[in-house]
């Protein structure tokens, strides 16, 4: 017709069945996961499952759905689900991860996704170890502030400078995800392990503290700093990107030098 | 415990493959070491024998196993070097990758130095 009519500015073509969660791209992985089920099968096995997964999901979701939509026996632990409480490290494509901070397309998605418990650590479940071990060891670097001075009636300075010695290592969240990394752990459980120091050197290196030299006379022992290799496993596996062989390394000079 | 743990190999990055390289040399110079004490005293027990051992030595199989040790030895001299900067040096751990690049660098200059020279003394009948 000789007539036009002016087009509607918001016009949007849409094609039939996007709109909503449509958006976002999906894809198909297999995740295999390292079952441990000692009430039915002595060995640990591989089984896979075949998901279809959003570009905004993580490992964690792909377990989820395997739990809540395939098989309800899948065991592992999750609180945050957002990196904060350190629930659920664990071993993806053979290295520690938190499985909430990692996502699935920044993985190969072409294979199998492996996902096993952390190594090093009693099994007791699927993906769930017993942190009996991991924790006592923690215990043990006395992880509190010890103060022999006169109770303050506010709050207890300290300048910027002498809070950078140790800020990195504040940031722990306790996941053993650098503990069940480390090839001597594995080998030793008796040796105290990455964070065990890192939670060590945070006291440590706290001009507020004066506990100190019994922690740096703690991690002397022949189970202590002495027993790492420098392998930077930990490091690598820390989701909090703390530099935890730096701290492992400052806590054997300061118990060469003791000037802390 | 051990049946349940065995999944696939933990995927290590520069630093767990270096150390893995650093214990097996260090093992495989142990055990040279132990041996060559051992034909060394001998000189003290037997003279004759101790010649008549030495003599098995010089052949092209020997040759190759000099060189195998002689890499042994200059890894685990240089990576040595290194671990000792990243455990005291206060920028080591930093700089951990750039120093293992540094070490097979200078490894593989020294290596194929000594390989050529040794291998076409025994092999080329000089
Ligand atoms: C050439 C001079 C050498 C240097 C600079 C050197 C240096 C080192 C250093 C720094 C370490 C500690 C590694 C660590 O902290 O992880 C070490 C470990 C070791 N070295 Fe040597 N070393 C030398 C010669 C030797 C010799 C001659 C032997 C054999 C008798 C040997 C056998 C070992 C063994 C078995 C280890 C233990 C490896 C481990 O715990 O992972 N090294 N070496
Ligand atoms: S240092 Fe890092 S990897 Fe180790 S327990 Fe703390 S947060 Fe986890
Ligand atoms: S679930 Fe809390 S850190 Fe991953």
């Amino acid at each position: 017709m000789s007539t036009e009519l002016p087009e509607p500015a918001s016009k949007i073509e849409l094609k039939p069945g996007v709109g909503g969660g449509g958006e976002i791209p999906t894809f198909n992985i297999t995740l295999r996961v390292r079952r441990y089920t000692p009430e039915s099968t002595a060995d640990a096995y591989w089984e896979d499952f075949k998901l279809t997964m959003y570009g905004t999901d993580r490992v964690l979701d792909a377990l989820h759905k395997v739990k809540w939509e395939h098989d309800g026996s899948l065991s592992f632990r999750r609180s945050c689900a957002h990196g904060v409480c350190g629930s659920d490290a664990m071993r993806i494509n053979g290295r520690n991860r938190l499985a909430c901070k990692t996502l699935l397309k920044d993985l190969d998605t072409s294979k199998p996704i492996t996902v096993e418990a952390i190594k090093g650590l009693p099994l007791e479940k699927d993906l769930i170890v017993d942190m009996e071990p991991f924790f006592q060891s923690y215990r043990e670097i006395m992880p509190f502030l010890i103060n022999d001075g006169h109770e303050p009636s506010g709050e207890r300075y300290q300048s910027a400078a002498d809070h950078a010695k140790f800020e990195d290592t504040t940031k722990c969240i306790l996941c053993a995800a650098c503990t069940s990394s480390c090839p001597v752990f594995w080998t030793d459980g008796q040796y105290f392990g990455p964070a065990a120091i890192v939670n060590a050197h945070r006291f440590i290196f706290d001009s507020r503290d004066d506990a100190g030299d019994m922690r740096l006379e703690i991690l002397n022992d022949k189970e202590g700093v002495w027993r790492c290799r420098t392998t930077f496993n930990c490091t690598e596996a820390c989701p909090r990107g703390i530099q935890v062989t730096q701290a492992i390394a400052e806590v054997k000079q300061a118990i060469l030098s003791r000037t802390v | 415990m051990s049946k349940t743990s065995s999944g696939t190999l933990y995927r290590g990055r520069e630093g767990m493959w270096s150390w893995v390289g650093h214990r097996v040399t260090g093992v495989v110079i142990f055990l040279f070491l132990l041996v060559h004490v051992l034909d060394t005293a001998l000189v003290r027990v037997d003279a004759s024998a101790y010649d008549a051992v030495i003599a098995t030595y010089k052949n092209p199989l020997m040759a190759l196993g000099e060189t195998a040790l002689v890499a042994a030895i200059l890894f685990h001299a240089f990576n040595g070097l290194r671990l000792i900067l990243v455990d005291f040096w206060k920028q080591g751990t930093k700089y951990q990758r750039q120093l293992l690049w540094g070490v097979i660098g200078v490894w593989v200059v020294v290596f194929a130095g000594f390989a050529i020279r040794h291998l076409s003394l025994a092999f080329g009948g000089h």
